[in-house]
């Protein structure tokens, strides 16, 4: 039987047209011959297929026929959600609209940071008083541990912690006086000053004058001697514009040297107690001292103008001989001697310099 | 008579024995009944009113062939059976658009309905290759088969058609015809594993 045949035969059989003899023969075939009962059962499954398609197609025939009647446009306007255009609005484009909020808040803070909103004070003013490594502090005081700290104190051993805050400061006299601004020392617990040669010293705020933003400091540490006769004098009078003006401070923990010229008369907001200097000054140069091209001190570094490059601000050095005069002298605050002979005048910006700055201290203040 | 009716949904059982006897009232008043709720259900989920066609007539069919081949228990109502199939095929709909948000706004109650429609989805396949396997047949077979395997036509009403001498001549092209449209059946199925 070829394959032509073995399919008529098939298709007789599951049609029905055999007669019962040859349906009991082809029954027999079926279940003897496994690819005779696979081809019977694939095509009555193909078959069956093909009618199941047809079907099919009739009934969506059917169906769409059905769906002609339906209005669905006028279904469609009764059934759609319609709740009001603002929660639509929110539905449809809130990713959009939390994007756009997001970006909003970050823009608004960020400008409000940028432009100092958040510093309380005035906003354009700094204050160059150098905010040291509280972190790293932080984290030194939780390493070290309870035992070592004990023995540490049973020893007698001074504990040197970072310092809290920090700016510069400078002699004003040979025997130990300090100046440097109010807003370095202000709240202050305790206070050291560091010479250029890296030695510390105690020192005690004797006077400020908030108003002019200065301190004075006496060191009154035992290992602390008087030093010899300053180099500088404090300027009595009023420096004119357009001067050539220089401070050394300490913005970080070396000294830094910086030049600049005196560019108004007047300090931040027609301030009259202090000049504005075209000088580069970073936080902790409060308290630095201006000096002139004759090595005379005109003022003290206090501040800067956060919005403006180059606008920093000094106080007159004539509020400083103010503070010094105003001082209360008793028994433990010796006299203020001030110095009356420059012997800068006649020296180069260089060899200045070297003089200058052995008496110039970075101040370090603790505060709790 | 049947538009008096268009307007009352038909009682479930009334809708089964309609669907086993085959009657277009009947189905035409089932179609009409819960369409409106279907309808809602998709334009409120981010689909357009041919979506919603196209999942109501693929949920009725399930419907149908599950009414007709005789397994179908009156355990819930048909509303939420209906409701229930047009749900889960939306939802694998929007998948496969990747359009799912993970939020689907629901109108009614709904029951768990995954084997019915994956048979369904199964069946639709086969009636796929089978649609491609004919269009690619060409004529006459393509006729030749649908006439006596579709429509049940005789051999002899196939002969007169196509002019055929003898019924013998007409046998044997519609042999050569079916191995040719299982040929491409299967080899579609084959491509189809491929992929």
């Amino acid at each position: 039987m070829n394959d032509r045949q073995l399919h008529d035969e098939i298709e007789r059989y599951l049609n029905g047209e055999m007669s019962r003899e040859e349906r009991l023969a082809f029954d027999v075939l079926r279940k003897d011959n496994a690819e005779v009962g696979r081809q019977v059962n694939e095509h009555r499954q193909f078959v069956g297929l093909l009618k199941q398609y047809n079907e099919r197609r009739e009934l969506e025939q059917r169906l769409n026929a059905i769906h002609q009647e339906i209005d669905v446009h006028a279904l469609k306007e009764e059934l759609t959600d319609r709740p009001s255009w603002v929660v639509q609005l929110w539905r449809n484009h809130h990713s959009k609209i939390s994007v756009a909020a997001s970006i909003a808040i970050f823009a608004m803070l960020g400008t409000l940071f940028f432009t100092g909103y958040f510093a309380g004070h005035d906003s354009n003013y700094t204050q160059l008083r150098m905010q040291l490594e509280n972190y790293k502090r932080s984290t030194d005081k939780l390493n070290r541990s309870t035992n070592a700290l004990l023995h540490d104190i049973k020893a007698g051993k001074r504990v040197i912690e970072p310092a809290k805050f920090g700016g510069t400061g400078f002699a004003v006299s040979a025997n130990g006086y300090v100046v440097t601004n109010y807003h370095v020392v202000n709240g202050a617990d305790s206070v050291y000053v560091q010479d250029a040669a890296g030695e510390s010293f105690h020192a005690r705020v004797v006077y400020t004058e908030p108003q002019y933003d200065v301190a004075l400091l006496r060191i009154d540490d035992s290992t602390f001697k008087s030093q010899s006769a300053l180099p500088y004098t404090l300027k009595r009078t009023q420096s004119d514009l357009g001067e050539d003006v220089y401070t050394i401070g300490y913005p970080r923990n070396d000294v830094v040297y910086g030049k600049g010229y005196l560019s108004s008369s007047t300090g931040f907001h027609d301030d009259t107690t202090a000049y504005q200097v075209s000088i580069p000054v970073n936080p902790g140069n409060s308290g630095a001292p201006l000096l002139d091209n004759k090595g005379n001190i005109i003022g003290i570094i206090s501040g800067k103008q956060s919005l403006m490059e180059g606008a920093a601000f000094a106080v007159k050095s004539e509020y400083l001989l103010k503070a010094i005069k105003n001082m209360p002298v008793d028994s433990a605050n010796k006299k203020i001697v001030l110095n009356s002979k420059n012997t800068l005048a006649s020296l180069t910006r260089a060899q200045q310099i070297k003089k200058v700055q052995n008496y110039v201290y970075q101040i370090k203040v603790y505060s709790h | 008579m049947s538009k008096v009716l268009k307007g009352s949904a038909p009682t479930d059982s009334e809708v089964i024995l309609g669907i086993l006897n085959n009657s277009e009232v009947v189905l035409e008043r089932l179609y009409v009944a819960y369409f409106p709720m279907v309808l809602q259900l998709i334009i409120n989920n981010n689909g357009s009113t041919d979506d919603a066609k196209d999942i109501y007539q693929e949920a009725i069919i399930v419907l149908y062939n599950k009414i007709k081949s005789g397994d179908f228990e009156l355990s819930s109502k048909l509303k939420t059976f209906i409701y229930s199939v047009c749900r889960r095929l939306w939802l694998k709909r929007l998948n496969q658009m990747s359009r799912f948000d993970g939020d689907i706004k629901d109108f009614q109650d709904h029951l768990p309905v995954e084997d019915e429609v994956e048979k369904q989805t199964d069946r639709d396949l086969q009636f796929t290759k089978m649609e491609g396997a004919l269009a690619l047949l060409g004529e006459p077979c393509k006729t030749i088969i649908e006439d006596f395997y579709m429509h049940d036509r005789s051999m002899q009403e196939i002969c007169e058609r196509f002019g055929y001498t003898n019924a013998d001549n007409a046998k044997t092209q519609k042999y050569k015809c079916l191995q040719r449209l299982k040929k491409l059946f299967f080899q579609h199925n084959q491509e189809e594993r491929k992929i």
